[in-house]
């Protein structure tokens, strides 16, 4: 598996990640050679495995649908880059 | 001191033999004069530890002390800390302030326990070597030369230099197992959904686990106790009675079944290693264990089926640091994308977005089914593997490493090389079994750990197994000569 500039510049844009344009070349060469690693799961046939998402076999545990957290936005606000009359600021979206 | 256990400690403070407040600015004496050779602390907190020893002592005098009242720990810096920096090894969280306490910080304090501070890691529990830190690699104590092990290097190398009695670590391929071997002390992973997971900054969600990391077996049980347990802040916690993982330590291991995955002593495992481990075999021969040999044929896959489901947990788990609610925000961005982009670009570190970007690039459109869908059959394979063994046998025993530590910036040029230093310790994880590392012997100067690994939930029996070994073998007791 070896892996393009053009497809780094793809997966960085979909990681929303800047990977600076000398570093490119270094990334590439990482990603494919872990990719190859990853392949090597190809030498075995898995066609009636079932996929296992969880190392326990159990449901999802459900609770009731009522607030238990208090209001803390103050607090976390505290820890933001920037913050006006309770909300976050960022730059502007829509003209 | 410096040299004695947390059941050591924890009589000496009954008995009065010095307060909690003496011992914990023993401890920071120590730290202070000897960190800077290791690098293993990223923050220490003197005066909250120093509050908390008198309070702890205050408590003894009103006769409500418990095992771990006034017992100083380090806590890996991946655990959100209220009022404490909690930087999880990364530029990106350099300036977060926790607004609250994981479960698993909340239960020490509980406990009387005091924090010295947060230790050193690879970024976002990123690694194997503590050489992704933004802080710095970390230093192996018994050879400066070397690396720790990672990702919880920095809490291995604490316990190692008796820059702290215990400390805890996570564990999402090895990273408890891994540093507790390179480092000489014991580290156990528990059960997947045994330790509380609430407010420890997330990597592998299906995968992580926190765990202790102290000088003995009978450490980590005391540490258990407290940390295990059910946690409806964990939507992973499992609703399970927790045993008194010290009751059973005692227990004779005669007539044990041991096995040894023979794809655990083939290629790639070092000839020193090697002959460590049947040394350790040999002993607990002697202790009446009956010793046979069994296979995990899929053990080969581990390492290749971790770098999807890993990477593709993280990709998502790590979308959360956009430079908008917390962390690192980058200067004058000009449009929500380069807010983002730029943010991220300079907040995380090289492997932090290697791993990204290999998990973005397994998730996305068209290469799903061929990756991430095929690591979890595989993972599958894996987790039968080691059910298959656990009908003949009660635990599995093994090297926790394929050698002792490597030195300092040889892998750092080649992450392949790097994640197969995880080769016999990932597999655990991706199957959530616990697993130990006890010390074992060296190399040189380099330690050496013996894995040891369980059936679901059965930690007591692990701890059981290594305190028993440790009642008869030393090198749990030994320290490295610059930090005696």
């Amino acid at each position: 598996m070896s892996l393009e500039r053009s497809d780094v510049d793809k997966i960085a844009q979909l990681a929303r990640l800047e990977i600076a344009e000398n570093d490119v070349p270094e990334v590439a060469r990482n990603l494919s050679n872990i990719l190859d690693l990853v392949a090597q799961m190809d030498s075995v046939n898995t066609d009636d495995v079932e996929p296992m998402a969880h190392p326990l076999e159990m449901a999802q545990r459900l609770r009731d649908d009522v607030v238990t957290e208090k209001d803390r936005r103050d607090q976390f606000q505290t820890v933001a880059p920037q913050v006006e009359n309770g909300l976050y600021l960022v730059p502007k979206v829509i003209e | 001191m410096q040299n004695k256990t947390i059941a050591e400690l924890s009589q000496s403070l009954q008995q009065g033999e010095f307060s909690s407040e003496e011992l914990t600015r023993a401890y920071l004496d120590r730290i202070d004069k000897l960190d800077a050779q290791v690098n293993s602390y990223i923050t220490v907190t003197a005066d909250g530890a120093l509050a908390a020893a008198r309070a702890a002592d205050e408590q003894r005098q009103a006769g409500q002390a418990g095992p771990l009242t006034g017992i100083p720990l380090a806590q890996k810096d991946i655990f959100c800390t209220e009022g404490v920096k909690t930087s999880c090894g990364s530029k990106m969280l350099d300036n977060f302030i926790s607004p609250y306490d994981a479960t698993v910080i909340s239960k020490f304090k509980q406990a009387g326990a005091v924090m010295l501070g947060k230790t050193n890691m690879d970024e976002f529990a990123m690694g194997s070597s503590n050489e992704t830190s933004f802080y710095g690699a970390v230093k192996n104590p018994w050879d400066l030369d070397a690396v720790p092990g990672g990702s919880s290097g920095g809490s291995a190398a604490v316990v190692a230099a008796r820059l702290a009695p215990a400390a805890t670590g996570t564990d999402t391929g090895g990273s408890i197992r891994q540093p507790a071997a390179l480092c000489g002390i014991t580290g156990l992973k528990p059960t997947y959904g045994r330790v509380s997971r609430y407010g420890m900054i997330a990597f592998a969600s299906s995968l992580d686990q926190a765990g202790p990391m102290a000088r003995t077996a009978e450490d980590c049980a005391l540490m258990m106790n407290v940390m295990a347990g059910f946690d409806e802040k964990d939507s992973t916690s499992v609703d399970q009675a927790v045993p008194d993982y010290t009751t059973s330590l005692n227990d004779s291991i005669a007539g044990l079944k041991i096995g040894l995955p023979k794809e655990y002593f083939s290629e790639g495992l070092d000839n020193d290693v090697a002959t460590a481990i049947e040394v350790a075999i040999a002993e607990y021969k002697k202790l009446g264990a009956e010793v046979v040999e069994i296979s995990l044929p899929n053990t080969g896959l581990s390492v290749p089926a971790y770098y999807v489901v890993a990477p593709a947990e993280c990709s998502s788990n790590l979308s959360r640091f956009d430079g908008v609610r917390f962390g690192h925000r980058c200067e004058n961005p000009k449009d929500l994308t380069d807010l983002y982009k730029r943010s991220r670009g300079e907040g995380f570190g090289a492997e932090v977005k290697r791993r990204i970007m290999i998990g973005t690039y397994a998730l996305s459109a068209g290469y799903y089914d061929a990756y991430y869908l095929k690591a979890q059959k595989v993972r599958q394979l894996i987790s039968q593997d080691f059910k298959r063994a656990f009908e003949q046998v009660d635990v599995i025993i093994g090297p926790a490493t394929p050698t002792v530590a490597f030195n300092l910036g040889e892998k750092t040029d080649d992450p392949v090389t790097m994640y197969l230093s995880d080769a016999y310790t990932i597999a655990t994880n991706l199957a959530g079994l616990p697993g130990m590392s006890v010390p074992a012997g060296f190399v040189g100067k380099r330690p050496v750990g013996l894995q040891i690994i369980g059936n679901y939930f059965d930690e007591a029996r692990l701890l059981n197994v290594a305190h028993q070994y440790q009642q008869t073998t030393d090198w749990h007791a030994q320290a490295p000569e610059a930090f005696k």
